[in-house]
């Protein structure tokens, strides 16, 4: 029971990372990007290979965060210049073909066989076998992660990351270049998505091209959209609340076929009153649907907001 | 300063601008007017980069800017507001000003290893962007978010945003449009001051007693083509210009 609250709670620490690193992105840019998982898998899938191949870990997990981000920075020179809906579109497409490629390069990846035996890590002498050690790391990796994206955020680059998010042509008028600064946004969240995967291999010790779908993205979509997009608390918040959130599941003796389906429902639920409710997110200061109002769309005029926001927050 | 040379462009067919010339000299108020669609924000969109004409050269303080990238004209000198505003709604109004500052280290190293310089910086553009807000006086509402503020203070936030860098020439689409007296006031005794500062300014307006007051030379556009250019009581007096504003009674007293 104490191997399992640990367990849960290094997902918590890893799902933290993806789901701040996408809110840099979705959150605080505006670059609505659903290939997430594909960065995710990028740095799971480098840093699995190079420390099978003998390379020393912290060199696997630096390695996984290059290659991740020099992923995020190839995607992002065609995609930025485009308007924000047809990013949605490439990143979606670019996901769907680092799973391709996971899928058929066997020669690499071994394909649908996965990859197995990922030894753990270990740096000057220090093994993080154990899952403690292992919740010791994630959490000093998620902890690093809040502050590097907190210091983004909070000063004048995220500012302008900000201003681009609300308007992008008076962005450029006040001379900033604005395809420069999405294309480190974009890159800087995929190196963390990168470090993410990297945590996540090493943890399983075994990965396969299944992990990083785009239902993953999705759910990292709702953990950021639940605490609350441009909300680096909301990330944590969100994050924690849906990995713990469908747990209980487990103490429940249901056909597997039957729980995955409910996990998933308990994801869309949680996700679709949150929007009628508080589209804002918990800690948000933005709506992220201001171009899908789903209020007007299930005919309701007014949200109701004043008892169920204090339930929520 | 500026100097505007056979500047073309077509949208699917539609002239929008054609054989426009003029220039503006340092520190003179240059008005651009013309009836609804008359091209007048697509000759500020075609000289502040953006969009590209399709003929005809924007010379900027000497330096050939056409097809530049707007942010690298706006980093040259060239400042402007929108007909439609543009501000960062859901950004306080301190925000929108401080973004406007030039100097300042935006880059994302200097983000996370927040250098001294860099939060120096910072300390020197915060007092530059209250300093402007009590110009215009909105220093009150400088922690509202821009989407609060009235439509009238929300046109002064704009350009008081577009001031604070001071610009060598500044482009104001219509910054009278739709609001009241007391606002108009405000901002034409606004214009003034920068106009006794020897500002330099282009500006789009209708409101004929406005441009007819505050401008040296004024510009005439009507149907994307340059008809009449010249000081405002050879313009109230021109033909051309008459016609165009179907009689030319309205406004042109
Ligand atoms: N991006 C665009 N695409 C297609 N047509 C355009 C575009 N921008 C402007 N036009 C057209 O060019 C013409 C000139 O428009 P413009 O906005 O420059 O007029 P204006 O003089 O500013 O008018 P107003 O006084 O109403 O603001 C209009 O016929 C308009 O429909
Ligand atoms: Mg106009």
């Amino acid at each position: 029971m104490y191997d399992y609250l640990l367990h849960i709670a290094v997902l918590c620490g890893i799902y933290v990372v993806l789901s701040i690193s996408l809110n840099l992105a979705v959150g605080f840019t505006g670059l609505f990007n659903i290939g997430h998982a594909a960065f995710y898998g990028i740095g799971a899938y480098t840093s699995a290979l190079l420390t099978l191949a003998g390379v020393p870990w912290w060199i696997a997990l630096i390695a996984s965060a290059i290659m991740a981000g020099l992923f995020g920075f190839m995607v992002g020179v065609p995609c930025l210049r485009l308007r924000g809906d047809y990013l949605a579109i490439a990143t979606l497409g670019f996901g769907e073909i680092i799973r391709a490629v996971m899928k058929n390069w066997t020669g690499l990846t071994r394909g649908p066989l996965g990859l197995p035996g990922i030894p753990k890590p270990s740096l000057f002498g220090v093994q993080f076998a154990s899952i403690d050690m292992y919740l010791l790391l994630v959490v000093v990796v998620a902890i690093i992660t809040v502050v590097i994206v907190n210091r983004l955020v909070k000063s004048p680059f995220g500012r302008v990351l900000k201003s681009i998010r609300e308007d992008e042509i008076a962005a450029k008028s006040l001379g900033k270049n604005v395809v420069k600064y999405k294309l480190q946004a974009l890159t800087l969240s995929a190196m963390f998505a990168g470090v993410a995967g990297s945590l996540y291999a090493h943890y399983i010790t075994f990965i396969d091209p299944s992990t990083f779908t785009l239902m993953e993205t999705v759910l990292m979509l709702c953990m950021v959209v639940l605490g609350g997009a441009g909300s680096i608390i909301g990330s944590v918040v969100g994050a924690i609340i849906l990995v713990i959130l469908p747990e209980p599941l487990r103490f429940i003796s249901l056909p597997s076929s039957a729980a995955a389906a409910l996990r998933q429902m308990i994801y869309s639920v949680s996700l679709i009153l949150m929007m009628i409710f508080r589209p804002q997110g918990i800690f948000g200061e933005t709506s992220t649907t201001k171009k899908f109002d789903l209020r007007k769309l299930l005919g309701m005029k007014k949200p109701k907001i004043k008892l169920r926001t204090k339930k929520n927050a | 300063m500026l100097k505007v040379t056979d500047l073309h462009k077509e949208f699917g067919g539609i002239k929008a601008v054609h054989d426009c010339d003029f220039h503006v000299k340092k520190g003179e108020i240059v008005g651009l007017i013309g009836p609804n669609g008359a091209g007048k924000t697509t000759v500020f969109n075609l000289v502040t980069g953006f969009i590209r004409p399709d003929r005809g050269t924007v010379i900027f303080d000497g330096a050939d800017v056409t097809s530049l990238k707007p942010h690298i004209i706006a980093r040259m000198g060239m400042s402007r507001t929108f007909q439609m505003i543009r501000l960062f709604p859901n950004m306080t109004v301190l925000e929108n000003m401080l973004l406007a500052m030039k100097n300042q280290d935006e880059g994302f190293k200097a983000a996370i290893f927040r250098n001294p310089l860099m939060r120096k910086k910072v300390k020197q553009g915060l007092v530059r962007a209250i300093e402007m807000l009590e110009f215009v006086d909105l220093h009150a509402k400088k922690n509202e978010l821009a989407k609060n503020l009235s439509y009238g203070q929300q046109k002064l936030l704009e350009i008081a945003r577009a001031l604070v860098n001071d610009p060598e020439l500044l482009l104001l689409d219509e910054p009278a449009a739709g609001v009241n007296l007391t606002m108009l006031k405000k901002i034409k005794g606004l214009i003034n001051k920068l106009k006794d500062q020897g500002k330099t300014i282009l500006l789009v307006e209708h409101n004929m007693e406005f441009v007819m007051e505050m401008c040296d030379t004024v510009v005439v556009l009507d149907h994307g083509e340059e008809i009449a250019i010249g000081t405002p009581k050879q313009i109230q007096k021109n033909k051309k210009v008459l016609e165009a504003y179907l009689g030319g009674t309205e406004g042109c007293e």
